[in-house]
């Protein structure tokens, strides 16, 4: 506790460099799996082959693929863009499934009756498709959020600044507190991020409440 | 991309592939920790898992738990684990088992939950007892999902086994971590394949397992 209370100012910094690599990829992982969801059930061969490769995709494990990375982006193995952009793909990996079902449970009849209303396709799926699908895209989104805020650590291992240092750095210097304090404050940052995205999908979304939360 | 083909050479090594820190001696290390972290696991998990989607009852303590644990931090656990256990095979295995808990109790669960109740009601009618109805038609009925549960324990504990060379455990982890300290970065691309590969490999056979064992009318996992 001790340890704790002598580096607040550490841990707030690791704490805000954490928020750094986990809010872009969360928010980059959303904004791009909609219209690639949207794309790919237009397109039955498209929506199999994304729904498998999403699958093998997320079985690969988090560090070879930070490695890997800076090959393709140029960027250094240390350097965060290479965290977010590894992180945005496993984003994908599990959105893109996620909010392609969430797209396809609105009911047809629905969109049909919107188009018979005089509503043009762009405008049916911002303002009747999309606010349908809302709810089940929200519980997406928090199993995004969560899986990201717990993969940023891994970063830690490269010397990435973030909580995870935490756990290397308490390792290596036989600090508990260190460790603990990290899986703490990983955990608390994961379940903070978890209800914020709930509850301001509830509020965006009033009709939320009444459909069940598919949380795959 | 250089870098990639001193990596693929790396590999291509004869020297890589015998002795004791050959890439055949870690594979099996990392096998070998990996059946052993899914298996304690599972003789925890199924049972209980099964237990609450025949009753049940406990079903959203289930559901938290899974839901909690993809909030903890995997080498968060590691580094723990290790600095409280000590050096040898104990700290790791109890981290594999910990991240494996979730996928396996969700797996078993949901495999007996996705029975069609008029087909558990026509089985007790029938006279079964409890634990035929559980044996002989739940478990049965809902394999696909029961090994998807261990598939995702699988490839969780291979990620997780590879991070836990770093607190001096062998398996494929060495490589990365060994290359991280020499500043060798073919040898941690080189390390980097093994682990994707044998990832790739588990997860693709345990989904081929999964279509070849399930029953007509089965559940899909």
């Amino acid at each position: 506790m001790s340890w704790v209370l002598a580096n607040l100012p550490l841990l707030a910094e690791r704490l805000l460099a954490h928020l750094g690599q986990s809010i872009p990829p969360i928010v980059l992982a959303f904004v791009l799996a909609i219209p690639i969801a949207k794309l790919a059930n237009a397109r039955g061969w498209l929506r199999g082959g994304l729904t498998a490769g999403a699958g093998l995709l997320y079985a690969v494990p988090s560090l070879p693929l930070f490695i890997v990375l800076p090959i393709i982006l140029g960027t250094g193995i240390r350097s965060t863009v290479n965290i977010i952009v590894a992180l945005t793909i496993y984003g994908l990996a599990l959105m893109v499934p996620s909010a392609s079902e969430a797209l396809r449970a609105v009911s047809r009849d629905t969109l049909q009756s919107a188009t018979a209303q005089g509503y043009a396709p762009l405008a049916r799926f911002l303002r009747v498709e999309l606010p349908l699908a809302g709810p089940a895209l929200v519980a997406g989104l928090r199993v995004v959020a969560v899986s990201t805020v717990s993969l940023v650590t891994v970063g830690g291992v490269l010397g990435v600044p973030s909580l995870g240092m935490l756990f290397i750095d308490g390792f290596q210097r036989s600090i508990t507190a260190e460790i603990l304090a990290g899986i703490v404050l990983t955990a608390a940052l994961a379940i903070a991020l978890d209800l914020l995205i709930m509850l301001g999908g509830r509020l965006a979304l009033p009709w939320s409440r009444v459909r069940g939360e598919g949380v795959r | 991309m250089s870098q990639l083909l001193e990596a693929f050479s790396w590999l291509a090594d004869p020297t890589r592939w015998s002795g004791t820190d050959g890439i055949p001696t870690r594979l099996l290390e990392h096998l070998w920790y990996t059946a052993l972290g899914v298996v304690v696991a599972a003789v925890i998990a199924v049972p209980i898992g099964l237990l609450v989607g025949h009753t049940g009852r406990g079903r959203g303590l289930v559901v938290a738990l899974s839901g909690a644990a993809r909030a903890l931090p995997t080498l968060g656990l590691i580094t723990l684990f290790g600095l409280w256990l000590g050096i040898g095979l104990k700290a790791p295995i109890l981290a594999f088992v910990v991240l494996a808990i979730p996928s396996l109790l969700a797996g078993a669960y949901s495999a007996v939950e996705s029975v069609d109740p008029r087909t558990v009601d026509a089985a007790r009618a029938q006279g079964m007892t409890e634990w035929q109805i559980l044996s002989r038609v739940e478990v049965p009925l809902g394999l696909p999902l029961l090994i998807s549960g261990f598939r995702l324990a699988i490839v969780q504990v291979v990620a997780t086994v590879m991070l836990a060379s770093y607190i001096g455990n062998g398996g494929l982890g060495r490589f990365i971590f060994l290359g991280l300290q020499l500043q060798d970065y073919p040898q941690m691309l080189a390390g980097s394949i093994l682990v994707v590969a044998l990832a790739l490999v588990l997860d693709v056979a345990l989904r081929v397992l999964e279509r070849l064992l399930a029953p007509r009318g089965a559940a899909r996992g």
